[in-house]
């Protein structure tokens, strides 16, 4: 049985024209110890996946759709009870690391408070842990008595890291942990993260825009567009052999510093509107290899090899034949 | 209609290429506003160090760094949106350093700046007609409406946005990043300028849509005959589109060179550590291992020595106390380190 199992998600955010459905039957596993990269431009409803596994959403629902932790189903919990499920065994590092602390505490205090509302130990343990935990992060453990506007963006994220593991979790979710930072810092945070998954066996869902940096970090990459997936599948056949022309067009939008006048191609176009969605493929408008098939039906996610699943019309005809 | 050159003068002077911008020793302190203590001095930060460069007409100049470096104060210098603290700018030949409020309004009309933030840049009430028109009510240029909202349109047209009457009644969250940042495009150039400051033009917008800005901005070039001074921190983005790039690290350039030349012989530990940073195109598992901990620092009293030397592999006893010059390694390839100690020469 997989740690985690996502089936038919779907989330929809409440707004005057309608709502607006930003994952819609997203589905997908993941095991003990395994990476899995959530990869596609903004809106496509990468974030809304990882907030609905937190029970995160504001500002609409999940309607449908099962989230299977274990035996436990987390959209059937009781808020009450689904709060000991978050932190203590998913647990999310997110985005604005300036944002998500607190200024006016320090950054000790605010690892312990995360250690003591979830378990039962004395403020001496939390405080030893919290020390322990920012030098898991290669901080300096001197610095708990620090506020947030006294370290640097770098290792402001190094410490959301220190309390997303603060309670042991099974799986971390990182949402764009990398973005904000600066291209060396970014490295450096990124190594500390996949040691730290590799070392301490844990789950990681990494939610990123930049596809070459999943590439380096998950061992699975699911590529999303328009709140539905369009392919998955292990990161090496992603990237040598794309088969959702998505996919393609993504992958040749990624800069190639060492091919001389090489330059990125665009993707013309724009996600389509997700209050009225196309009736039939998503990605069809922007499509140049689509059929007129692909405009009124949708494409069932269909695994092609094992572990490897495209929702692509073409695709799936070319092999049946 | 068409709109006539800012100064009488302007079209004579252009013609010694060489010295199309010309920057020499130019430096910006901030001050901070504690003191070391009471009675103590004043203390600054020195966000650009004794800067010096020169960019030829029509070409695309990049200047790429970290947060924190000083390449927007660097930027915001040139355009005089910051005085410089000392130094001085050269534009076409005239010392534009100390230009009065009065004469840089003129010279605007030559020199325009692209801002980073495509939301942040564009007043949220005010409709696009009035966004895109902004410059050319403060310079004065049109007597009557109808010229103006032709301009416009062609403003538009010329970046590829629909000009009908309802997008000019559009206000900036109507649209997506990708055509906010046209529309920032369209203001920069309504005046005709020749020579534009792009401040990490593309860096907030999707990978999908800066090929596409990216694109424009280069098909403008082109069509325009612009000059472009471009800031970015994305190395790969500074190759595709630089003819020359310049690599800044704590308020001063370390190395200088042709866009192939820094990308496939980087001299300096630093840009090598820049390109190593960048996500290789095929996944690999080793990748930045190799990367050295250690972020940007920034000065008030600047320590003797290489400003890099406390990251630097290679840093040795004259790197922590004497200062590097910027030195010309081979045809036009500048570094400044104590490694490269001579024209074709590299200390290992």
């Amino acid at each position: 049985m997989p740690l985690l199992e996502v089936t038919d998600l779907r989330t929809h955010y409440y707004t005057e024209a309608g709502p607006v459905k930003a994952a819609d039957g997203v589905s997908f596993t993941l095991e003990k110890g395994e990476s899995i990269g959530i990869a596609g431009e903004s809106g496509c409803g990468k974030t809304t996946v990882a907030m609905s596994l937190m029970r995160l959403i504001k500002g609409g629902a999940v309607v449908g759709g099962k989230i299977m932790l274990g035996d436990l189903s987390l959209l059937d919990m009781e808020m009450d009870e689904f709060r000991k499920v978050r932190w203590e065994r998913i647990s999310l590092i997110s985005q604005a690391a300036m944002g998500a602390l607190n200024p006016v505490y320090t950054i000790g205090s605010q690892i312990v408070e995360a250690i003591r509302t979830h378990q039962q130990c004395s403020k001496k343990e939390a405080w030893d842990r919290a020390r322990g935990l920012l030098s898991q992060v290669k901080v300096d453990p001197s610095r708990v008595k620090n506020f947030p506007h006294e370290l640097s963006g770098g290792m402001r994220q190094r410490v959301m890291i220190a309390m997303a593991l603060a309670c042991d979790p099974d799986i971390v979710i990182a949402d764009e942990p990398t973005t904000a930072l600066d291209v060396v810092t970014q490295v450096q945070v990124l190594r500390l993260l996949i040691d730290l998954q590799k070392r301490l066996d844990l789950a990681l869902i990494y939610i990123s825009h930049e596809l070459s940096v999943l590439g380096q970090a998950c061992d699975k990459i699911i590529i999303m567009y328009a709140g539905k997936i369009v392919e998955m599948g292990p990161t090496a056949k992603i990237f040598s052999e794309p088969k959702h022309p998505y996919t393609q067009k993504l992958l040749g939008s990624l800069m190639d510093i060492h091919a001389a006048g090489a330059f990125p191609e665009s993707i013309p176009g724009q996600p389509p509107d997700l209050i009225d969605p196309p009736k039939g493929c998503r990605f069809w408008p922007r499509c140049t290899t689509g059929e007129a098939i692909c405009e009124t039906e949708e494409p069932a996610l269909v695994e092609i090899e094992p572990g490897r699943f495209v929702a692509c019309r073409q695709l799936n005809k070319a092999i049946n034949e | 209609m068409g709109i006539a050159p800012a100064t009488d003068d302007g079209s004579t002077k252009v013609q010694d290429q060489h010295a199309y911008f010309k920057v020499n020793n130019l430096r910006k302190l901030f001050p901070l506003n504690k003191r070391g203590q009471f009675w103590g001095k004043r203390q600054y930060i020195h966000a650009v160090d004794d800067v010096s460069f020169e960019i030829k007409k029509g070409m695309t100049y990049g200047v790429v760094g970290e947060s924190g470096c000083g390449k927007t104060t660097l930027a915001r210098t040139m355009m005089h949106l910051e005085e410089p603290t000392s130094g001085e700018m050269l534009f076409k030949g005239d010392d534009i350093t100390k230009f009065n409020r009065k004469q840089m309004t003129s010279l605007r009309r030559q020199m325009q700046m692209v801002f980073q933030d495509p939301y942040g840049s564009l007043n949220p009430v005010r409709t696009i007609h009035n966004i895109v028109a902004e410059p050319v009510r403060v310079h004065s240029i049109f007597d009557n409406k109808r010229d103006e909202i032709d301009k416009v349109r062609e403003m538009l047209e010329v970046v590829g946005l629909p000009s009908d009457n309802q997008t000019l009644e559009k206000r900036p969250n109507e649209f997506s990043g990708g055509e906010r940042q046209r529309i920032g495009i369209a203001r920069s150039l309504i005046l005709e300028p020749e020579f534009i400051v792009a401040d990490e033009p593309v860096s907030m917008l999707d990978a999908s849509v800066r090929a596409d800005i990216i694109s424009l901005m280069r098909r403008l070039k082109q069509e325009r005959d612009l000059t472009y001074f471009f800031i970015t921190h994305e190395f790969g983005m500074a190759r595709a589109i630089c003819d020359r790039i310049a690599v800044m690290y704590a308020g001063r350039l370390v190395e200088v060179a042709n866009a192939a030349a820094i990308v496939d012989h980087p001299l300096h530990p630093y840009t090598q550590l820049l390109i190593d940073a960048i996500p290789p195109l095929i996944p690999d598992e080793n990748w930045g291992k190799t990367i050295p901990e250690g972020e940007v620092p920034y000065f008030t009293v600047p320590p003797p020595g290489c400003r890099f030397n406390p990251r630097c592999y290679k840093a040795d006893e004259l790197c922590r106390s004497e200062m590097p010059e910027l030195i010309d390694y081979r045809n036009g390839h500048y570094v400044s380190c104590h490694h490269v100690s001579g024209p074709g020469q590299i200390k290992k």
